[in-house]
């Protein structure tokens, strides 16, 4: 069984499940690793040290952005010439973008989001959830090869041997680029919520604290968002604590809490930490979906019916306000920081 | 300027969907346009607006999804097209962009075809990014802001990582994210609009394909385990109090 994986990086940093689409790769045979960008040594060295028997690497400077054409080509060339029975990737938006391509190129198909899979002889068999996670399938590819993207944190990751030797090769780029990019700024609220260990997120009782006064001059929406953000740097301080990320319920984004970066649910964006801490979200059925994969569930609720409790590990019926800076503290004692 | 929204009609978002015998169950809950699609047709809306443009409105499924294709005409969409044909029960994401891809040449090309960033149903998010290359046209994926100038169109991407300023020649194939703006509400013209329309249906037969065979075949449905969990409720004298005691839980855990 041979298997390719595609090490997704930006600007050099690797999307971690990209580590665990190679540990997956092993368990099936042999793992070539393809590297693609310009200057890319270092992602190489890293792919040799996570596993990878081999390494093919297109570093070329007409791939130093990422543009779906010349990514997808590249692949479709390798793909075509070495014959591998599966193309692994993480699941990320230019992921998404060359498998669908490549597939289109190869006469095959993109199992995305994978939860599970499984080789049967020959062919596997993926599980992956639909209907936002309200639902999970079963699912084949009758292609060769099979192209799969893994969800985050849904296989092990593999051990980084420092220092480990193994086979380079150079390969080339291919097609041609139908698009420039021409800026870049690393928002504030860049976020990977499906990689995060721990999450803390927040919902429309984030804005709903009564002991504080706006200042003067705000209109009704703008002393609301004023509100919930005050009641975010809560939510921010505690996932800080635990070197966690921040989420974010539906209501919390359409409020304008907070950008839909951090949105949990609906966007197709389940997560799976080992913690997962909701603060005044009384739980839509999107959201409960969205984070039920969790580990450990936390719940702090004023309203002891929200239906959040009902997918909880534990559950506080009481004022988030004074709950979580209070969590905050006595974790941070606990934990001798 | 030409502009294509290609739309979908799903289960609503409040449904609860369910496994049963085999097939996928949403109750009574209504079918509605894609919500990401929403703000595909506000996109195309906006550029519409924008570019003294037209918006034709592709959606592929069954007859009942000219009702998604009316709310795009409520929308504000010029027109809309429903390719609907018995042989496209299975179809897969790369089927579909092959049937939208000769549906859009049918239509004597666009400037523009503006996709959601993926469905609620398979959420696979990959059918803009297929057609674009059946096309061989440029995919601008998931942008959050879009402009017009002469022959190109820039966009603002959101990944991961931030935000890119992409650029590319049309015609274009993009995907749009949340931050395009709210989807506009139906107005009451647009709705009585629609009402009236009459939606040309396609077959495949009108567009000169074979039905694409599915590569990609759902074998097996699940409803997934732990709908409801046994919650531990933590009560106390005082927050510190409670605090406390779950901080206590917490590390118990070892998840920290």
């Amino acid at each position: 069984m041979k298997t390719f994986v595609y090490i997704d990086h930006f600007k050099g940093e690797v999307q971690p499940s990209s580590w665990e689409a190679l540990g997956l790769a092993k368990s099936f045979g042999t793992a070539i690793a393809l590297v693609f960008g310009c200057g890319v040594d270092e992602v190489a060295k890293a792919a040799v040290e996570y596993g990878a028997d081999e390494v093919l690497v297109a570093d070329d400077i007409s791939l130093t952005d990422y543009r779906a054409e010349t990514y997808a080509s590249t692949l479709s060339a390798l793909a075509s010439s070495l014959g591998p029975n599966l193309i692994l990737f993480p699941t990320t938006a230019r992921t998404r973008e060359m498998a669908a391509m490549s597939a289109i190129d190869l006469n095959t198909g993109v199992l995305t989001d994978l939860m599970g899979l499984e080789a049967n002889g020959e062919s596997f068999v993926a599980t992956r959830p639909i209907y936002e996670g309200k639902l999970m399938e079963k699912t084949v590819c009758a292609g060769k090869p099979v192209m799969a993207t893994i969800r985050g944190r849904a296989f092990p990751k593999p051990n980084r041997e420092a220092g480990k030797s193994g086979t380079i090769t150079k390969v080339e780029a291919k097609g041609e680029a139908l698009s420039t990019v021409e800026g870049y700024s690393a928002s504030e609220s860049a976020v990977n919520l499906g990689d995060a260990g721990i999450i803390v997120s927040g919902g429309r009782g984030v804005s709903n604290n009564p002991a504080l006064t706006p200042p003067a001059g705000m209109d009704e929406k703008g002393a609301e968002i004023w509100r919930a953000q005050q009641g975010f740097a809560l939510i921010t301080e505690l996932a800080t604590l635990l070197g966690g990320a921040v989420g974010a319920s539906r209501a919390a984004v359409d409020g304008g809490y907070i950008p839909y970066s951090h949105q949990v649910g609906q966007t197709g964006k389940v997560v799976s930490p080992d913690l997962y801490i909701a603060c005044g979200i009384s739980g839509a059925i999107q959201h409960l979906v969205g984070m039920r994969n969790a580990k450990v569930i936390v719940a702090i609720n004023k309203d002891a019916d929200a239906p959040v409790f009902k997918q909880a590990s534990y559950g506080v019926v009481g004022d988030l306000f004074q709950i979580v800076p209070a969590l905050t503290e006595a974790l941070k004692k606990k934990l001798g920081k | 300027m030409k502009i294509i929204a290609c739309i979908k009609q799903v289960p609503d978002s409040e449904a609860k969907v369910k496994a049963e015998d085999g097939q996928v169950s949403w109750g009574d809950a209504p079918l509605v346009i894609n919500p990401f699609d929403e703000y595909a047709v506000e996109g195309a809306l906006q550029q519409k607006e924008a570019n003294d443009g037209t918006v034709t409105a592709l959606c592929v499924g069954p007859e009942s999804a000219k009702d998604a294709l009316k709310h795009a005409l409520a929308m504000g969409a010029d027109e809309a097209i429903l390719i609907s044909d018995a042989v496209l029960e299975n179809l897969d994401t790369a089927g579909a962009a092959r049937v939208l891809a000769a549906a859009i040449q049918k239509i004597g090309g666009a400037d523009m075809v503006v996709f959601g960033r993926q469905t609620l149903d398979n959420g696979a998010g990959l059918t803009a990014a297929q057609t674009a290359r059946v096309l061989g046209w440029p995919m601008l994926g998931l942008s959050g802001q879009i402009k017009v100038e002469g022959g190109s169109v820039q966009v603002e991407r959101v990944i991961e990582e931030g935000r890119q300023s992409v650029k590319a020649n049309l015609p274009a194939v993009l995907s749009v994210v949340q931050s395009i703006g709210e989807p506009r509400y139906p107005s009451f013209m647009g709705i009585r609009k629609a009402s009236k329309a009459t939606i040309p249906v396609w077959s495949l037969g009108d567009l000169g394909i074979s039905a694409p065979a599915p590569v990609v075949t759902r074998t097996e449905l699940i409803n997934p385990p732990g709908e409801e969990t046994a919650v531990e409720m933590i009560a106390g004298e005082s927050p510190a109090e409670i605090a406390e005691i779950l901080a206590d839980k917490i590390l118990a855990e070892k998840v920290l």
